[in-house]
C-alpha cells in the first residue's frame, strides 16, 4: 500500500508543479494586487467596485448572456444527443467528429469569419432582407456575440451530455417501454433525470467561458457592448490599473463560485456518473 | 509518503536552481559584453536585416526586444529587469521618460547621417523633447478620415461627419480611448492635450451623443469595413488608410481641417546605456541613405528620413498618403500628455462611454 502511494505522489509530481505554477501562484498574485491599491495598502475598494453602475451593469448583461447562451445551448444540445446516440456506434463517432471539428480552428479565426457572416452586407443580413424583413440589422447586437459564443461552446454541452445518455442502461428504457410509458415520459422521468450529471458539467463549462470572452464581444459586438471581461481588460491593458482589474477579476470569480455551488452539489451527488 | 514529498520538493528546487544559475550566467554574459546593444522597438518595425547588417559591419551584436504597446514598453523597462540601451516609443512616452530622467543626451556629433532627418521633423519633435537634445525621429503619421467617395455626398474636410448625424450606422470610430478624445476635442476647437475638465466633459457628452451613429468602435478591422463596403467613413491612421487605398482606389483619406494628431515614435538612449558609443552607431546607421529606404520599405509607414523619398521610384514618390504636403498637417498636434489625473479621467469617461 505504501508503495503504492509513493509512485502515485511521483506521478503527481508534475501536475503539482503545474497546478502550483499556473494556477495556485497566479491566482495569490491577483489576490494580492486585488487587495492593495496603488501604493500598496490594504483596501477592499477594488473588488468592492464591481457594483460601480458602470461595473454592474456589465456584470448583469453578462449574465443575460451567459444564461441566453447556456438555455440555446441546452435546447440545442438535447435533440442532438437524443439523435446521435440512437445512431450504431462508428456513426455517432463520425457525427461526434464533424461536432468537434471546428475546435480544432483558431479562436480568432472563427470568430473573424462570423463577423463577415453577420457584417452590415454579410450573408445574413441578405437572407434576413431576402425574406423581406427590413430595418433590422444583426451587425453588432447582442444577437451577434450570443451567436460566437454558443457557436464556440455548444460542443462543450454536447460532448457531457452525450456521454451521460449513452451510459443510460438501454434495458433500463426498454423496461419503461414495457410498462407503457409513452416517448415523451421516458424522456423526462428516465433519460432526462439520469443525464443531469452530464447536463450541469456542461453547464458549467458553458456558463462560465461565455460570462468573459470579451474578445467575441469586441469583435462581433463591435466595441459598443462591455461584458465584464471587457471592463477587466481595459483596466489592464489601456488604464493601467491592475489594482482595479485584479480586484474586479476576483469579484468575479467569488461570484460565479456562488452560482456554482448549487451545480456542484448536484454533481457530487451523482458523482459516480459524472462525466 | 511523507519522504518522498521531500525529495520531490528538494529535486524541483534544485532544478529551479540550476536554472535560474544557468539564466544568471548567461544572461550576464550577454548584458556586460561591451559590444552588446539591448534594443526595445515595437513589434515588426525595424527590418531583421538590418540588424544583420549592422553586426557584420560593426561587430556589434543586437539583443532584440518588441512590445505592443507604450504603456506595455514602459512597465517592462522601469521593472528593470533587462537592462535596455536603445528604445523606440512614442511621443507622450518620450515625455514621460524624459520628465522622469530616464534618457541621455544623444552625442550627436558622432552622427554622419543625421541632416538626413528633414527639420519638419525636428520641429515635431519639440513638442516633447524642446531642444531635439533626447530623441531621434524614426516614423510618424496622422489620423483622419478614411471614406468611400462612393457613399458620401461630395469631398469631407471636417470631423463634422462624424458628428452631424448625416451618416449614422455608418461610421467607425477607433476602439482606444486616446485617439477617440482626441479627434472629438479637435473638432471642438480644444488642443488635444488639453487637461481642462470641462472641455473633456463636453468631448465626453459629444461622444454620447454621437454613439447611436456608430456602427462600431475598432482597431485593426476599422479599415477592412470600408474596404468591404459595410461602413462609408472610418477613423483610421494614416498607414492603415494608404493600404485601404491600395484594396479599393474609391477611398480616400483626408486630415481634416480642424486638425488632427500627429504622432512621432522616436529612438531613446537610455540612462542606463554602458556603451553610448555603439548606440550612437546604431542610431546613426538606421539614418543612412541605403538602411531607411530598406527600412521604409519593411515598414510601410511615413518616414522623416528625406533621402527615402529621393531614392524610390517617380511614381511611389508622389504618394500622398506616404508623403503628405506640409500644408495638410499645419493644424495637427503631437500627444504629449502625460498628467496622470486627466488619463484617470479619460479612462473613466470612456468605461462610462461604452456601458451606456
Amino acid at each position: 500500500m505504501d508503495k503504492v502511494m509513493n509512485r502515485r505522489s511521483v506521478l503527481s509530481g508534475p501536475y503539482v508543479v503545474w497546478a502550483l505554477g499556473f494556477t495556485v501562484i497566479p491566482l495569490i498574485v491577483i489576490i494580492k494586487y486585488a487587495i492593495s491599491d496603488r501604493t500598496g495598502a490594504f483596501t477592499l475598494s477594488n473588488i468592492l467596485a464591481i457594483f460601480d453602475p458602470v461595473n454592474l451593469k456589465a456584470l448583469i448583461f453578462s449574465l443575460e448572456i451567459a444564461i441566453g447562451c447556456t438555455v440555446v445551448c441546452i435546447l440545442l444540445a438535447y435533440p442532438l444527443v437524443l439523435a446521435i446516440s440512437r445512431l450504431k456506434f462508428a456513426r455517432s463517432g463520425f457525427m461526434l467528429v464533424i461536432l468537434i471539428l471546428p475546435m480544432w480552428m483558431n479562436f480568432i479565426l472563427k470568430l473573424l469569419a462570423w463577423q463577415m457572416i453577420l457584417s452590415s452586407n454579410g450573408i445574413l443580413n441578405m437572407i434576413i432582407r431576402a425574406a423581406g424583413i427590413t430595418g433590422f440589422d444583426i451587425s453588432n447586437t447582442p444577437i451577434s456575440i450570443m451567436i460566437g459564443v454558443i457557436y464556440e461552446y455548444f460542443p462543450y454541452m454536447v460532448l457531457p451530455v452525450f456521454d451521460a445518455v449513452i451510459a443510460i442502461d438501454a434495458d433500463v428504457i426498454e423496461a419503461a417501454r414495457d410498462l407503457g410509458a409513452k416517448k415523451g415520459t421516458v424522456f423526462w422521468k428516465i433519460i432526462f433525470p439520469l443525464s443531469l450529471p452530464g447536463l450541469m458539467s456542461g453547464i458549467t463549462m458553458v456558463f462560465v467561458p461565455s460570462m468573459t470572452s470579451f474578445v467575441t464581444a469586441d469583435i462581433l459586438g463591435g466595441g459598443k457592448l462591455q461584458l465584464v471581461g471587457n471592463i477587466i481588460e481595459q483596466e489592464f491593458i489601456q488604464s493601467m490599473n491592475w489594482n482595479l482589474g485584479a480586484g474586479l477579476s476576483v469579484a468575479l470569480m467569488i461570484f460565479i463560485l456562488i452560482s456554482m455551488t448549487f451545480t456542484v452539489k448536484k454533481d457530487e451527488r451523482e458523482e459516480e456518473e459524472a462525466w | 509518503m511523507y519522504m518522498i514529498r521531500k525529495k520531490t520538493l528538494a529535486l524541483i528546487l534544485t532544478g529551479i536552481m540550476i536554472t535560474i544559475t544557468a539564466l544568471g550566467v548567461f544572461g550576464c554574459e550577454v548584458s556586460d559584453s561591451a559590444d552588446t546593444l539591448t534594443v526595445f522597438n515595437y513589434g515588426e518595425y525595424l527590418d531583421p536585416d538590418m540588424i544583420k547588417l549592422f553586426t557584420k559591419e560593426t561587430g556589434i551584436k543586437i539583443k532584440y526586444e518588441e512590445a505592443t504597446t507604450p504603456e506595455e514598453m514602459y512597465t517592462k523597462f522601469k521593472s528593470g529587469a533587462i537592462g535596455y540601451d536603445l528604445l523606440c516609443t512614442s511621443d507622450y512616452m518620450l515625455k514621460r521618460l524624459i520628465n522622469e530622467n530616464e534618457v541621455r543626451e544623444i552625442d550627436y556629433s558622432l552622427f554622419q547621417y543625421k541632416d538626413n532627418i528633414g527639420q519638419k521633423y525636428w520641429d515635431f519633435s519639440k513638442s516633447f523633447d524642446p531642444e531635439n537634445k533626447y530623441t531621434l525621429p524614426y516614423f510618424w503619421g496622422t489620423l483622419g478620415i478614411l471614406y468611400d467617395t462612393t457613399k458620401v455626398n461630395g469631398k469631407i474636410d471636417s470631423w463634422d461627419v462624424l458628428f452631424n448625424g448625416e451618416y449614422a450606422g455608418q461610421i467607425i470610430m477607433q476602439n482606444a480611448v486616446r485617439e477617440t478624445f482626441q479627434i472629438t476635442e479637435k473638432y471642438l476647437g480644444y488642443s488635444l492635450n488639453t487637461t481642462d475638465r470641462d472641455e473633456i466633459q463636453k468631448a465626453y457628452e459629444t461622444l454620447l451623443k454621437q454613439k447611436p451613429d456608430v456602427q462600431a468602435y475598432l482597431v485593426d478591422e476599422a479599415r477592412d469595413e470600408v474596404v468591404a463596403g459595410n461602413a462609408a467613413i472610418a477613423v483610421v491612421y494614416s498607414g492603415e488608410a494608404y493600404l485601404g487605398h491600395k484594396y479599393n482606389p474609391d477611398l480616400e483619406y483626408v486630415i481634416p481641417k480642424e486638425g488632427s494628431n500627429v504622432w512621432l515614435d522616436s529612438w531613446c538612449i537610455t540612462k542606463n546605456c554602458k556603451n553610448t558609443e555603439a548606440a550612437c552607431k546604431f542610431l546613426d546607421f538606421l539614418c543612412r541613405d541605403d538602411v531607411a529606404l530598406k527600412n521604409f520599405e519593411f515598414i510601410y509607414y511615413s518616414t522623416p528620413n528625406e533621402t527615402v523619398k529621393e531614392n524610390l521610384p517617380p511614381e511611389d514618390q508622389n504618394d500622398k498618403y506616404m508623403f503628405p504636403d506640409d500644408s495638410v498637417t499645419e493644424n495637427c498636434e503631437v500627444c504629449t500628455l502625460t498628467d496622470p489625473e486627466t488619463n484617470e479621467l479619460l479612462n473613466k469617461l470612456w468605461k462610462e462611454l461604452k456601458a451606456n
